[in-house]
């Protein structure tokens, strides 16, 4: 049991998506917990804080972390596990790019707070509470983590050694990323576990895309139905597939969803929405200012759409403080 | 806050055929006109992916001015239109970013236009040195 190398799961601001994801592996997970000893996951396991703080440092062999940081407890957290760890893994969308919590970016944690405490239809607060990083009752002192105003990636925080991408990442990618891990068999520090290929290269749907793409109107799954065989961009849908990296096994397009970029951008992009936003642009119709902006009218959400998994690792990282939304 | 002082750093991505002979014009014609924007030259206005417009205001810019072509009058055909596209979607994901419409144009002017060069980068300039640094938020 002692000789077995130590492994560590972790969650921050995540979904429980990426806990999934790793019972995802099914009876693989039996072969897993053979060859490794697991000394900390919350969501299956009872090992407090001051368990990993008790343990030598440097004694972990790999901290798989997923979620983005959020709060002042995922910073402290994601800290202990950096000087416990030899190796860490940013596992999922959130670590590795900020993924959907951080959409966040576009506000303001005082926003936030209000949406939530106030303006939510189903929330009654007259009298305006907030969450509060002190509150002392009956000689007690109850204490909150703090809310930061912007999320962050994993790398944004600490040094990460590996990126496991995806919403969530797939059996297949998890498993190589483990085997890769006890074998030693890993490739340069700091690379992303998945092939360094656009999904379009190896999209099912690949050879219905047409030679040259022109969309006038702009689709959305809301509001059409999509053909099933045929190339998203092709029928006028916004899919990310040209700016987004391979390794997911196309499950939304399989699923007629077109993809949304989750797996992040190949090693060359450094802004996954602005060089989506890029070939998008390029494949609409219209050369009069009037046509685009009727057709740019059909995104209602461009930042949001462009940038759902990466605004906080986006070249701006959020919306400037103090500008109204 | 906009001080008296201040200088506003605009990167200026000016067209082979077009913006970039125009500034040329503009120098041998000796029209003066602010040193803000130092002139960036790509080949074409579609060349200028909107990564580099973003990279300019993470690297400290204030301001990013693209030059191109006339409608119909681009050495590649197609390419000004598509920087048209690309701009005017870029312009609507900087907005949600919160960066002022100031900082960020699109400008057609031709390789006869030097005196437009003159202009615009004058306007340009002084609009941003009343709003102010653009402050990039840090990771």
């Amino acid at each position: 049991m002692a000789d077995k190398p130590k492994v560590a799961f972790y969650w921050c601001a995540s979904c429980g998506g990426c806990e999934e994801a790793v019972v995802d592996l099914n009876e693989t997970i039996l072969t897993v917990v053979g060859a490794v000893d697991i000394v900390l996951w919350p969501v299956a396991m009872d090992f407090k804080k001051h368990d990993i703080e008790a343990m030598p440092d440097q004694s972990i062999a790999v901290a798989f972390i997923n979620g983005a940081v959020r709060m002042s407890e995922q910073e402290e957290w994601v800290h202990l596990l950096r000087r416990k760890a030899q190796m860490v893994v940013a596992f999922g969308s959130c670590a590795h790019l900020g993924g959907i919590p951080g959409l966040a970016n576009l506000n303001t944690g005082a926003e936030v707070f209000d949406t939530c405490y106030r303006d939510v239809q189903s929330v009654e607060n007259t009298a305006g509470t907030r969450p509060q990083l002190k509150f002392v009752i009956d000689d007690h002192t109850l204490a909150l983590p703090e809310f930061f105003d912007s999320v962050k990636s994993l790398d944004q925080v600490i040094d990460v050694d590996y990126y496991l991408p995806g919403c969530a990442p797939p059996a297949d990618l998890i498993w190589g990323a483990i085997q890769a891990i006890l074998t030693g068999a890993l490739p340069p520090k700091g690379a992303v576990l998945s092939p360094n290929k656009a999904a379009c290269d190896v999209c099912p749907r690949k050879d219905s895309k047409p030679d040259k793409i022109e969309i006038a109107e702009i689709k959305r799954v809301a509001t059409h139905i999509a053909d099933p065989e045929t190339c998203f961009l092709a029928q006028g849908f916004v899919c990310m597939g040209p700016a987004t990296r391979s390794g997911c096994g196309s499950r939304c397009v399989e699923g007629n969803m077109p993809c949304r970029g989750c797996f992040g951008p190949m090693d060359e992009v450094y802004d996954q929405g602005a060089k989506f936003l890029s070939a998008f642009a390029s494949i609409l119709s219209p050369k009069d200012e009037a046509g685009i902006e009727r057709l740019l009218d059909q995104i209602p959400d461009p930042a949001g759409t462009f940038y759902r998994f990466s605004l906080p690792t986006s070249l701006l990282h959020r919306r400037k403080s103090g500008v109204p939304v | 806050m906009a001080t008296a002082t201040f200088e506003p750093r605009i990167v200026a991505f000016f067209c082979n055929w077009c913006t970039y002979t125009a500034s040329d014009l503009a120098g041998t014609a000796r029209l003066a006109y602010e040193p803000n924007a130092p002139v960036i030259r790509v080949m074409c206005s579609g060349r200028v992916d909107p990564q580099f417009v973003l990279k300019a205001f993470e690297q400290g810019a204030d301001g990013v001015l693209v030059g191109g072509c006339h409608p119909g009058d681009c050495h590649y055909q197609e390419g000004n239109y598509k920087a048209l596209r690309r701009f005017r979607l870029l312009k609507r994901v900087l907005t949600q970013f919160g960066v002022d419409d100031e900082r960020v144009r699109l400008e057609w002017i031709s390789a006869s236009e030097g005196d437009r060069v003159q202009h615009v980068v004058n306007e340009m300039t002084n609009q941003l040195r009343r709003l102010g640094p653009w402050q990039q938020a840090r990771s």
